[in-house]
C-alpha cells in the first residue's frame, strides 16, 4: 500500500512559439511525489515553471508528454483530489461567503441541507462564523482568502493544493493566516490529508513545508529537495531554521550550483554563455531598483551583508531581490558567495554617483557585460538613419521565449537602454532610435531623421 | 432569490405597506399586458387595415400595445444574446463565423430590410395581425439583439484566468457555470447595453408600426402610427398629444424597469471593493422592503434546486469530456474552407441576380447615393462635434451639473426623433430650406445626443489634478484645449462619433423622405433610393441598396473609425 497520493511522471511542458519557430519549454523532465501526511513546498523563482505544474497536478492544463497519476489513476481532465487555494483568492462577488463555500459542493451534486451543513462547517473551521451572509466586498484581503479557504476545504479533497496563498496579502495578515494555517495542520484534523504549497517566499517555505523541492529556471526543472528536520510547528527563533533559509537562499541566487555541493561553489550569476545575446533574459527590474538596492547595501558600510537579511531589512519579497541581485551581478556591481553579497569598486561607485555620471557608469556596465545591448546598439549603428522597426528585434527574442516574455524582455530592454540614454523607444512608430549623444559618438553629430519605415 | 439571505429568510415575515404595493403592482401589470396583448390576435386582411382614432383619449391604450411591443423584443434580444454570445465565446469555430456574421448584421441598416421582414412575415401568419406584430418586434429586436450579444460575448471573453480555473477545478457543470458565472459576470454590461439600445429601440418601433410595402399600407395600432395619421391628417394638435404621451411612456418605463433593474444589477459588480457611489431606483427600494419577494423565494429556492441539479446533471457530461480542441487540425481547414465557400457561393448569387435585373449602371448610380449620403453624415458628425463637444465638456466638468443633466441627455437621447420629423417637414415647407439639406437636420435630431453623452462622460474622465495644474500653469483657452482636453476626451470622442455615425446611416432612410399631407420632399441620397424600392417593391434595387449602405458602413468603418479608434488608444491611454 503506497502512500502516494499524487505522482509525476517525466513530465515536460512546451508552448509553441509564434509564427511555428519551434517549442518554448516551461518544464523538462519532472518528477515527484505528493506523500499522504506531509506538506510539499514548491520553491522557485517567477518563470521557473512552478506554477504551470500546479495546474498540471490539478489537471487543468495537459502536459505535453509525461503522466501525471492521482490515487493510482492518471489525471486526464479536473483532478477529483484536488481543491485549490488561489492566489487572488478567485472568489464570485455576487455570491455571499456561504454561497462560496457551498459552490464546490453543490457541483458534486450535494443536496441542499446536506450542503449547507458542511459549508457551515467549513466557514467555522476559518474562524468566518458570523460571516456567512457577507459579500466578498465587504471583506478584507485576508477574510477573502479565508473564505478561498474554507471553499477548499469544505470538499474534503486528498490534497489541497496553495497557489502563493498569501503573497496577495500585506505582511501581517500573511503570517496571520500563514501561522493559523499552520496550527489548524498541527492540530491533526486538518480537511486534507496533505497540502501542496507553491511559493516564492523562502521563509514561508521553510515555515510550514516538511519538505522544499526547489525548482529552476530556462527551462523549468527539478533542482533538488531540502528536507526540513525540525520539529512542528517550525519555530523561527530556532538556530536551525535560520540554517535552513540561508542554505536555500544560497541555493536560490546560484543558479548553477547542484544541491548536494551547497555552500562550496561561489559561482556567478548570468555567466553561462550563450549563442545569441537574445536568449539570455533580462532579470526584469528597474535601473532605479538596482540603484535604490547598491545605495542601501553602501550605507549599511559593512563589506558584505547576509542575503536573508536582506530581504527582511528592505522589506521586498524575495523574488524581487532575487532579481535585483541577478541584475547587480550581470552587471558587475555585486558579487554573490556563500549566501552574502558584497559590492564591487564599480557597484560602490554607481551607488554614489549623481544622476549623470550613474548614467555614465550604467551605460559603460552594460555594453561591457550584457551582450545583447552591445548588439542592439551596433545594429542601430548600422543603419543610415540609426533606426529599426521593434519586430525585428521582437523576432529574435521570439526565437527564445514565448510571446508574452519576449513582449517583457523588450520592455525592460527599453527601460534599461533608454536610462543609460543608449536608445530611444518611438511607441507611435515602433522603432528603436539610437540616442543623440550614441549616434553623435558614433557619426556625425546630427539628429536622425524620424524614418517612415 | 439570491438576496434571501439566511437572517431575513429566517425572520418572521409580516405582512406591510411595501408588501400591498408590490402585489397591486404585479397585478395590474398582469391585468394590463392581458388587455393589452388581446389586441394582437385580432384578424386582418390585407383590405381592411386596422384603424388608427386619432382621439388623444386613445393615445394610453396605443402607447400600451407599442410598449409590449418594446418588451417582447427585448425578451427575445435577450435570448438571442445569451445563445449566440455563450456559442461565440465558447466554440473557437462557431466564434469564427458568429462575430463576423455579427460584425455584418451590425452594419446593415435595420430599416433597410424592414420591408423583406414585413413580407415574410405577413406570409407566416397569414389573415391575423400577429404577422405585422412580429415583423415590428422583429425590426426592434434587429435594433437591440447585436449591441448586447456582443457586450455579452466581450463580457464572456474577460471572465478572469482564475475564476475560470476555479470553476473547472470545482467542477462546475456547464449549467452552473453559466449561472453563477457567465452571466452574473456579464450582467452589468447587458444590462447596461440593454437599456442604452432599448432607448434606441424607439425610433425603429414608430418607423416599423406604419409602413408601405409592396404598395401596401400596413398599420398596427400604436404610438408610432398613431403619428403617421396625424401627419396624413395633418393635425398638429394629436401630434403635439403624441409627443407628451411618448415622453411620459420612456420616462414611466426608465423609472418603474429600468432603475430598478440597475439598482439590482449592481450586486454583480465584479470589483471587490465597496462602490463609491451604488446606483438607487426608489421601486427598487419597495420591492426590496416588502417581505412577498422573500416568501416567494422560500417556495423557489427548494424548487430551483432540484432543477439546478437536474440540468447540472445533464449538462456535466458534455462540458466534462471537453478538452480545448486542437488547432489547425485537419477538420478544422474543412472547415475553413466551407466557410469560405458558403461565403463565395452567396456573393455570386447576389451579384448575378442584381446585375441580370438592374445592369451595371445602376450600381454606380447607386454609389453616387452613396456618396450624397456619406457626405451628410460626414457634415453632421462634424457640425455635432463641433457644437455639441464644448457644451459637453463644460458641463463634464462641472459634477453637479452633470448629475442633473445626465438623465435629461440620457432622455433626449432614447426619444424617438421620428416624432419630431413632421414639425421640422413644416419648417421646411413654411420657410423653404432645401431638404437635401434639411435631412442633414434631420439625422442629425437623433444622433447628436451621443455625441454630447460621449463628450461628457470624457470630460468627467479627466483628473482634477490636471486642470488645476493647467489652472497653476495658466493654460487657457485654445492651448488647454490642444494640451489636456482633446486628448483627454478623444478616446470617448471618437466612441461618441462611430455610434452617431451609425445612428445617421440608418436614420437617412427615413429622413431623406419626408412628408406632411400631400407634401413630400425627397433628397436625393441613398435612403431615399432605399425607401422608394421599399414603396414599389422593387426586390433588386431593395438588395442592391440595403447592401450598397452596409457596404458603405464597414467601409467607413475600417478606414475611418477602427484606426481612428486604434490611434486613441495607443495615443491617449495612460
Amino acid at each position: 500500500m503506497s502512500d502516494e497520493l499524487i505522482r509525476c511522471e517525466h513530465v515536460y511542458k512546451r508552448f509553441p512559439l509564434p509564427g511555428g519557430k519551434g517549442e518554448f519549454t516551461a518544464l523538462s523532465d519532472v518528477s515527484l511525489s505528493v506523500r499522504s501526511g506531509e506538506v510539499l513546498a514548491l520553491l522557485g523563482r517567477s518563470g521557473s515553471g512552478k506554477s504551470t505544474l500546479l495546474r498540471i497536478m490539478a489537471g487543468l492544463i495537459p502536459p505535453s508528454s509525461g503522466e501525471v497519476l492521482s490515487g493510482g489513476e492518471p489525471v486526464t481532465d479536473a483532478n477529483p483530489d484536488v481543491a485549490m487555494v488561489f492566489q487572488t483568492f478567485a472568489l464570485l462577488p455576487w455570491l455571499t461567503v456561504l454561497e462560496n463555500v457551498e459552490l464546490g459542493l453543490e457541483a458534486r451534486g450535494i443536496r441542499r441541507t446536506n450542503r449547507v451543513r458542511r459549508a457551515l462547517n467549513a466557514v467555522d473551521l476559518v474562524g468566518l462564523d458570523g460571516f456567512e451572509g457577507a459579500y466578498p466586498r465587504e471583506l478584507s484581503g485576508g477574510m477573502k482568502q479565508r473564505v478561498g479557504c474554507a471553499r477548499a476545504f469544505a470538499i474534503e479533497p486528498k490534497v489541497l493544493f496553495m497557489d502563493e496563498p498569501f503573497s496577495a496579502l500585506d505582511v501581517l495578515t500573511a503570517e496571520n493566516l500563514r501561522s493559523e494555517i499552520d496550527q489548524l495542520w498541527n492540530a491533526g484534523n486538518f480537511p486534507s490529508k496533505s497540502i501542496l504549497l507553491v511559493t516564492h517566499n523562502i521563509e514561508e517555505a521553510v515555515f510550514l513545508a516538511d519538505r522544499v523541492i526547489i525548482m529552476g529556471s530556462n527551462p523549468g526543472h527539478l533542482r533538488g529537495e531540502v528536507n526540513i528536520e525540525l520539529s512542528r510547528p517550525h519555530n523561527r527563533s530556532d538556530a536551525r531554521f535560520a540554517e535552513i533559509v540561508d542554505r536555500l537562499y544560497t541555493i536560490m541566487t546560484n543558479p548553477d550550483v547542484t544541491i548536494a555541493a551547497t555552500g562550496e561553489t561561489p559561482a556567478v550569476l548570468g555567466a553561462a554563455p550563450h549563442k545569441s545575446p537574445f536568449a539570455q533574459p533580462l532579470p526584469h527590474v528597474r535601473p532605479g531598483g538596482i540603484s535604490g538596492m547598491l545605495q542601501l547595501l553602501a550605507e549599511h558600510g559593512a563589506q558584505t551583508e547576509d542575503v536573508a537579511h536582506l530581504s527582511d531589512r528592505l522589506s521586498i519579497t524575495a523574488d524581487d531581490l532575487l532579481s535585483l541581485l541577478e541584475a547587480a551581478v550581470s552587471l558587475k556591481f555585486a558579487e554573490i558567495a556563500d549566501g552574502d553579497v558584497t559590492l564591487t569598486t564599480t557597484g560602490r561607485a554607481f551607488a554614489a554617483s549623481s544622476i549623470q555620471s550613474g548614467k555614465e557608469i550604467f551605460r559603460k556596465q552594460l555594453l561591457e557585460c550584457v551582450r545583447l545591448f552591445d548588439s542592439i546598439v551596433r545594429t542601430l549603428e548600422g543603419k543610415k538613419d540609426g533606426t529599426m522597426r521593434v519586430d525585428f528585434f521582437l523576432d529574435l527574442w521570439d526565437e527564445y521565449f514565448p510571446a508574452a516574455e519576449a513582449q517583457r524582455q523588450f520592455e525592460t530592454a527599453v527601460d534599461w537602454g533608454r536610462f543609460a540614454e543608449l536608445f530611444e523607444y518611438d511607441s507611435l512608430e515602433g522603432v528603436l532610435r539610437l540616442h543623440e549623444s550614441t549616434a553623435g559618438e558614433a557619426k556625425i553629430g546630427t539628429l536622425p531623421a524620424p524614418a517612415k519605415p | 432569490m439570491r438576496n434571501a439571505s439566511y437572517a431575513t429568510a429566517a425572520r418572521k415575515v409580516p405582512f406591510g405597506l411595501p408588501d400591498v404595493a408590490v402585489t397591486l403592482g404585479v397585478l395590474t401589470l398582469l391585468a394590463v399586458i392581458a388587455k393589452v396583448g388581446a389586441g394582437a390576435f385580432v384578424p386582418f386582411t390585407a383590405k381592411i387595415v386596422p384603424h388608427v382614432d386619432l382621439d388623444p383619449r386613445n393615445l394610453p391604450y396605443y402607447a400600451a400595445r407599442s410598449t409590449l411591443r418594446m418588451f417582447v423584443a427585448l425578451v427575445w434580444s435577450t435570448l438571442f444574446t445569451l445563445v449566440y454570445g455563450y456559442f461565440a465565446a465558447r466554440s473557437k469555430r462557431a466564434e469564427r463565423v458568429l462575430i463576423p456574421l455579427l460584425d455584418i448584421l451590425q452594419s446593415v441598416p435595420v430599416l433597410g430590410y424592414l420591408s423583406v421582414i414585413i413580407t415574410a412575415f405577413i406570409a407566416l401568419f397569414r389573415g391575423s395581425l400577429l404577422g405585422l406584430e412580429f415583423a415590428a418586434i422583429f425590426a426592434i429586436f434587429t435594433s437591440q439583439a447585436w449591441n448586447m450579444t456582443f457586450s455579452f460575448y466581450q463580457s464572456l471573453k474577460s471572465v478572469p484566468h482564475e475564476l475560470q480555473e476555479a470553476a473547472a477545478l470545482y467542477r462546475l457543470s456547464g449549467w452552473q457555470r453559466f449561472v453563477q458565472l457567465d452571466v452574473p459576470f456579464a450582467m452589468i454590461g447587458l444590462v447596461w447595453n440593454a437599456m442604452i439600445s432599448f432607448g434606441g429601440g424607439w425610433f425603429f418601433l414608430a418607423a416599423s408600426e406604419a409602413i408601405t410595402v409592396l404598395n401596401h399600407n400596413y398599420t398596427l395600432p400604436g404610438v408610432g402610427s398613431y403619428v403617421a395619421a396625424a401627419v396624413a391628417a395633418q393635425d398638429l394638435r394629436a401630434l403635439g398629444w403624441a409627443i407628451v404621451t411618448i415622453a411620459v411612456v420612456i420616462v414611466l418605463v426608465d423609472q418603474l424597469f429600468w432603475r430598478p433593474v440597475v439598482a439590482w444589477a449592481d450586486r454583480f459588480r465584479f470589483e471587490q471593493n465597496a462602490a463609491a457611489e451604488a446606483p438607487h431606483s426608489w421601486v427598487f427600494d419597495v420591492i426590496r422592503a416588502a417581505n412577498v419577494p422573500v416568501l416567494v423565494g422560500r417556495v423557489w429556492v427548494p424548487a430551483a434546486d432540484s432543477v439546478g441539479r437536474l440540468l447540472a446533471a445533464v449538462t456535466d457530461a458534455w462540458f466534462a469530456t471537453r478538452r480545448p480542441a486542437r488547432e489547425g487540425g485537419r477538420g478544422d481547414r474543412l472547415f475553413n474552407a466551407a466557410v469560405i465557400g458558403i461565403v463565395i457561393a452567396l456573393s455570386v448569387v447576389a451579384l448575378r441576380f442584381i446585375l441580370t435585373t438592374v445592369g451595371f449602371g445602376e450600381i454606380f448610380k447607386v454609389f453616387g447615393l452613396g456618396l450624397a449620403t456619406m457626405a451628410r453624415v460626414a457634415v453632421l458628425v462634424a457640425l455635432a462635434t463641433i457644437v455639441w463637444t464644448p457644451i459637453g465638456v463644460a458641463i463634464g466638468f462641472n459634477p453637479r451639473l452633470a448629475s442633473a443633466l445626465q438623465p435629461v441627455v440620457q432622455f433626449l437621447s432614447s426619444f424617438p426623433a421620428n416624432f419630431i420629423f413632421p414639425f421640422a417637414t413644416l419648417a421646411f415647407i413654411r420657410l423653404g430650406v432645401p431638404i437635401n439639406l434639411g435631412a442633414i437636420l434631420l439625422m442629425a435630431l437623433g444622433s447628436q445626443w451621443y455625441i454630447l453623452f460621449n463628450a461628457i462622460a470624457g470630460a468627467q474622465t479627466i483628473p482634477t489634478d490636471l486642470r488645476e495644474m493647467c489652472d497653476d500653469c495658466d493654460l487657457r483657452g485654445w492651448r488647454r484645449w490642444r494640451r489636456l482636453i482633446v486628448p483627454g476626451i478623444f478616446a470617448s470622442l471618437v466612441t461618441g462619433a462611430i455610434t452617431a455615425s451609425g445612428g445617421a446611416w440608418n436614420a437617412s432612410i427615413v429622413s431623406e423622405v419626408v412628408s406632411w399631407g400631400n407634401t413630400r420632399l425627397t433628397a436625393a441620397g441613398l435612403g431615399t433610393y432605399i425607401t422608394e424600392a421599399t414603396t414599389g417593391g422593387d426586390w433588386p434595387r431593395i438588395i442592391l441598396g440595403v447592401s450598397m449602405m452596409s457596404l458603405f458602413v464597414v467601409a467607413v468603418n475600417r478606414t475611418v473609425w477602427r484606426p481612428l479608434y486604434g490611434y486613441a488608444q495607443k495615443r491617449f491611454t495612460q
